[in-house]
């Protein structure tokens, strides 16, 4: 009897070893299908639930879209998925992407990555051009994701058109003139003269003000009205000969080395806390930055920020929208993709955080947010970013641009303004950095 | 036939190998490869091209150096300032439980919550730190970017979160010292200072060798507190990577540039690193077995 019960408990022990090291197994073998409630891809009465994968924040909860959607589609239930950094989201989509799995049945993929999708995962994503008629978008927006054999794997979300937001209220105490036209005027043509107003600036700044957040912001800014980045049209590394870089990062530089920047890294905590505290009086701000000013400066800085052209008509940003040929739905996530891009949505993600549309019939009757009008000092910000948006040249990325430009804001320029080194020393860091990223 | 035992000890090793053997062995076969993340379908041969680039180049030794300097200066404070806490815990104190609680919370603490306080304390303009200084006449310090301030900053994050925990260790093992030792070492005159010297620490040994261990291997692995600390691209550890680690540099290569096979080396370098130390403390040990 004695050892029967010790055997029958070894049994016991055994099978429920057995079966939590099989449920393991089984946990793994079956990769999550990225949270669809129904497989067998909405046949039946059940409810297709898709899956939208987005970086930061994309506005479309915000401005209702899902909802709407949903409404329209009852069969559909959409879920979000949100990584806050597209430097962690990019690398999960790569191997998901590759290991054709795992992945949502509707995939964002920022500007700074699409030269990569477009060239190494091409077969990934479903060609949407039979699909949409491709000339609601900016023609340079589909040409960035459209690969060699014309297919084209994302739909233009938004774009990031320059502006200069500037404190009015700083302007004027420095003696400046503070009219948003006039300031255009002033600067057009050329960012070397954005930065010689810098200078007036800092002559009478007020106590505690620096002219501009970050040297880094304005080589961004400089460099999206440049037709030549990092990369020339057949995909060659041309980083250091190019003549955008070249003038970009003189500017940069001069912005670095003259005590005009309140050397803050952008979207880093103290950043935040310089809107806050309004410790710069300007930043180059793409459309999508809009928002966050508001948010960041608070109350405190309504009425007092204005916008005005940048120097160029420039470019930083913006978004596609892919569906993975791994995705379950892909029917269904096309017409979701197809419908988010719309002109008519995307004017309502413009309307509720100034996300630029990449559609130009969606220009005409563009209206932002009230008290977004009211916080920017009734500028014409429609009007601002549409102009850029309609001249910005078409740019040409490769598939290390991230990892490039990384390279040069946040190892030499960096190095020149924060610990103070020369701007050849500077240069010299980010060449050595920019080998070790290409691997020669 | 006894077969329970390897029905118990089974998941550890299917979870082990599942997760840790195979990936291991798969990210030997990638360091020797010239792996993109954008493709890992297509993988060139590439020897030992891989180990040879990380030999010349300057980002890997940069990294190792500071993997070491960190390490020592997070590590060596840390045990001492354990030891010197669970000798004050070991008396007889009022509330100690309390005490010992109090002392676990910065482990209890996650890496991401306690970085993001100190990144606030070490805030160069308005951060709490600067501002005590500049009582004592010190000009605001740009931690993140000063070559040793960050090295120091990065340290005290590591120490303020994992004192506590060696030190409940260390408190561990001197209850379980005899009291009769130090009651005879009183016989002889010993004050508590040298009680502390002869028996504490020589009945302690063990215990250190063991927290040794494990803190070399936590430093060489360090990499959330790094990260964080240098918020937007944390990886570079500063512009000047002065605080990149070799964790951060292994991720920096494979998931911000794409480079998978060299991520992969450094990912062997660094189990080779503590292969070593494992090797070196095993010898040390052995030795200081044959002195007793």
């Amino acid at each position: 009897m004695g050892t029967s019960t010790r055997r029958s408990r070894r049994l016991m022990a055994v099978a429920a070893v057995a079966a939590l090291a099989t449920g393991l197994l089984a946990g793994c073998s079956k990769d999550s299908d990225s949270g669809s409630s129904n497989d067998g891809g909405g046949s039946g009465k059940g409810k297709t639930t898709l899956t939208i994968g987005t970086f930061g924040v994309f506005g479309y909860k915000q401005a209702g879209l899902y909802d709407e959607y949903m409404k329209l589609h009852p069969n559909i239930s959409i879920k979000e998925n949100v990584t806050t950094r597209t430097d962690v989201y990019w690398p999960k989509v790569l191997t998901r992407l590759q290991a054709g799995s795992g992945t949502d049945d509707v995939q964002a993929i920022e500007v700074g990555n699409i030269t990569e999708a477009v060239q190494t995962q091409g077969s990934k994503f479903v060609d949407l051009g039979k699909d949409v008629d491709k000339s609601q978008w900016l023609d340079w927006k589909n040409a960035q994701a459209t690969t060699k054999d014309g297919k084209l794997i994302g739909l233009g979300t938004d774009v990031g058109p320059m502006a200069i937001c500037y404190r009015k209220d700083l302007f004027k105490k420095a003696g400046l003139e503070a009219d948003r036209t006039k300031l255009a005027a002033q600067w057009k043509g050329d960012w070397a003269k954005y930065v010689d107003l810098g200078k007036e600036y800092m002559k009478k700044a007020p106590k505690g003000t620096k002219f501009v957040d970050s040297a880094s912001s304005i080589y961004n800014a400089a460099l999206g009205g440049a037709s030549e980045r990092y990369y020339d049209k057949s995909g060659n590394v041309i980083w250091d000969k190019s003549a955008g870089v070249k003038k970009a990062w003189d500017v940069a530089m001069s912005v670095a080395t003259s005590n005009m920047s309140a050397k803050l890294k952008q979207f880093d905590k103290p950043w935040d806390q310089g809107y806050a505290n309004a410790s710069f009086a300007t930043v180059a701000c793409p459309a999508w930055m809009i928002g966050y000013i508001e948010q960041k400066s608070g109350d405190a800085g309504k009425g007092n920020w204005d916008v005005a052209a940048a120097p160029t008509a420039s470019n930083w940003g913006g978004s596609f929208l892919g569906v993975p040929t791994a995705g379950k739905h892909q029917k269904e996530a096309i017409a979701l993709a197809k419908w988010l891009t719309a002109p008519e949505q995307q004017a309502k993600v413009f309307a509720k955080q100034a996300s630029f549309p990449s559609t130009p019939s969606a220009y005409a009757n563009l209206k932002p947010a009230a008290d977004t009008t009211a916080y920017f000092s009734d500028a014409p910000i429609t009007q601002i970013f549409g102009d850029s948006a309609k001249t910005i040249p078409v740019q040409v990325f490769g598939i290390k641009d991230q990892p490039i430009n990384t390279a040069i804001t946040d190892v030499g320029i960096l190095q020149v303004e924060q610990k103070g080194k020369s701007p050849s020393q500077g240069w010299d860091a980010a060449t050595n950095e920019i080998k070790d990223v290409l691997g020669q | 036939m006894k077969a329970s035992p390897y029905a118990f000890i089974a998941p550890f090793f299917i979870i082990f190998g599942a997760f840790s053997l195979v990936p291991l062995l798969y990210t030997a076969w990638y360091s020797l490869h010239n792996v993109q993340l954008s493709s890992l379908d297509t993988q060139t041969w590439a020897g030992l091209d891989n180990y040879k680039n990380l030999l010349s180049s300057d980002f890997f030794w940069n990294a190792l150096k500071n993997t070491f300097t960190i390490g020592l200066i997070s590590t060596v404070p840390q045990l001492m300032a354990a030891i010197g806490l669970a000798h004050l815990l070991n008396y007889r104190l009022r509330g100690s439980t309390v005490w010992r609680v109090v002392m676990l919370t910065p482990y209890a603490t996650s890496v991401a919550a306690a970085t993001l306080v100190f990144t606030l304390l070490y805030s160069w303009d308005g951060g709490m730190i600067n501002w005590l200084l500049h009582f004592v006449g010190i000009d605001p310090i740009n931690w993140r970017e000063s070559d040793w301030g960050s090295q120091f900053a990065v340290s005290s994050i590591v120490i303020w979160r994992w004192t506590g925990y060696n030190a409940l260790i260390y408190l561990a093992a001197m209850q379980a010292i005899p009291t009769d030792l130090y009651e005879s070492a009183a016989i002889d005159g010993a004050n508590r200072w040298e009680q502390f010297r002869h028996v504490t620490i020589p009945q302690l040994r063990p215990t250190i060798l063991f927290t040794v261990v494990v803190s070399t291997i936590g430093a060489t692995q360090l990499f959330g507190e790094p990260l964080l600390f240098g918020g937007v691209s944390g990886s570079k550890g500063g512009s000047e990577h002065q605080y990149q680690t070799l964790g951060l540099y292994m991720y920096d290569q494979g998931w911000i540039i794409g480079n998978l096979g060299k991520a992969s080396a450094i990912a062997w370098s660094m189990f080779l690193i503590l292969m070593i130390i494992a090797v070196i403390n095993l010898l040390f040990t052995r030795r200081l077995r044959k002195s007793q």
